[in-house]
């Protein structure tokens, strides 16, 4: 474990850029390529990593299990619960048209909030299937 | 009009529209770079998978399985589908290489070798690969036009959001506005797969804090399931 100075300090330096990059995936789907299943994967990865070259137990206390069980769930709800909102507002479901006055910006937000739904599960899935996995090994 | 034509070439893998807004030789030479690197591609992953196939050591066998999805990245690069390049890069190369890693961890990482006849398996596989390339000869040429994918509904989709003006890359705007509803399917596929890996895996039980479950969770675990059933 002490020989590995190289892998821990790169791995320190790569780790903000990663996430940066599953933002920028994120938030610039409508442009670039990309969208929520891809920034998910990415930042998934991230901790990933960070649980492979850290060790799995520092790894939970940046994502704790807890949270990450949330997520898998949570993503699915945001996902329906913004088409939801859209029925309330009084349009069909997950037609964008009504969440605000403008059609261009409704539809920058419910495309918005919709890829947060589908960034949470995928996310939250990849790294609970890590700590699944990787608990196995242990006992 | 340029703006159709923009979408067009962000959506999806139009060859066709792109080289008629380009240049005739600028295009020639393109496609001639391009064919030589997909064959260059295709034949390395013709290499990878003879060589996973005769691959013993299930450790070779993950990282060359990670190769090969690398490769397809990069053909899916080539053929404009760079949404898909990038799942294929980071699904297929990172974390399936990952949990494939962490499986062989539980198991032995060498293949025991085959003693039953591999006659019966070879035959399905060559008539089974026959049907599929004799399939291919019905298909529509690669980057026709006039495929039906194009004819269908993706002029409304392209129309559509260049009459609204709306963002660019219409891959986002067909998945997660035209087609919101498929891709809320999807999300639950996620999370269905995902609920399913973490029963069986972690079999129900509370994992505590330092990851081993101590014996009071386990006959806590016993009574509850004899009490559920009786």
């Amino acid at each position: 474990m002490r020989l590995d100075l190289i892998l821990r300090v790169g791995a320190k330096l790569i780790l903000p850029f990663i996430l940066l990059f599953a933002l920028y995936v994120q938030f610039h789907g409508d442009y670039g390529p990309g969208g929520g299943f891809q920034a998910g994967v990415i930042s998934a990865g991230m901790v990933i990593l960070y649980a492979i070259i850290f060790g799995i137990r520092a790894a939970k206390q940046v994502a704790p299990p807890r949270v990450v069980e949330m997520m898998v769930p949570g993503g699915v709800l945001i996902y329906a619960g913004t088409g939801a909102y859209t029925m309330l507002l009084g349009g069909n479901f997950l037609e964008y048209t009504p969440l605000a006055h403008d059609f261009l910006h409704a539809h920058e937000w419910g495309i918005f909030s919709v890829e947060i739904g589908v960034l949470v599960t995928v996310c939250g899935t990849m790294i609970a299937m890590f700590y699944a996995f990787a608990e196995r090994g242990r006992s | 009009m340029i703006l159709a034509n923009k979408a067009v070439e962000n959506a999806a893998d139009h060859a066709v529209a792109a080289a008629a807004a380009n240049p005739p030789g600028i295009t020639k030479l393109t496609e001639n770079a391009e064919l030589f690197v997909m064959m260059v591609l295709l034949t390395l992953l013709a290499a990878i998978t003879l060589a996973i196939i005769r691959q013993r050591n299930m450790f070779g066998v993950v990282i060359l399985a990670g190769i090969y999805s690398f490769l397809m990245a990069s053909v899916m690069i080539i053929l404009d589908a760079v949404d898909v390049a990038m799942t294929e890069a980071s699904v297929g190369a990172g974390i399936s290489t990952v949990v494939l890693l962490a499986t062989l961890h539980l198991t032995q990482s060498i293949e025991y070798p085959q003693r039953r006849s591999v006659l019966i398996p070879f035959f399905i596989s060559v008539v089974v690969g026959a049907a599929l390339v004799w399939g291919t000869s019905g298909l529509p040429a690669f980057g026709a036009k006039t495929a039906p994918i194009h004819g269908h509904v993706a002029p409304t989709f392209i129309q559509y959001s260049a009459d609204h003006k709306m963002p660019p890359n219409i891959v986002t705007a067909v998945l997660a506005d035209f087609r919101g509803f498929d891709t809320l399917g999807e999300v639950t596929v996620v999370f269905t797969a995902g609920i399913g890996v973490l029963l069986l895996l972690q079999g129900g039980w509370r994992v505590t804090g330092n990851g081993r479950r101590s014996e009071d969770d386990d006959e806590q675990q016993g009574m509850d399931s004899s009490g559920g059933t009786a």
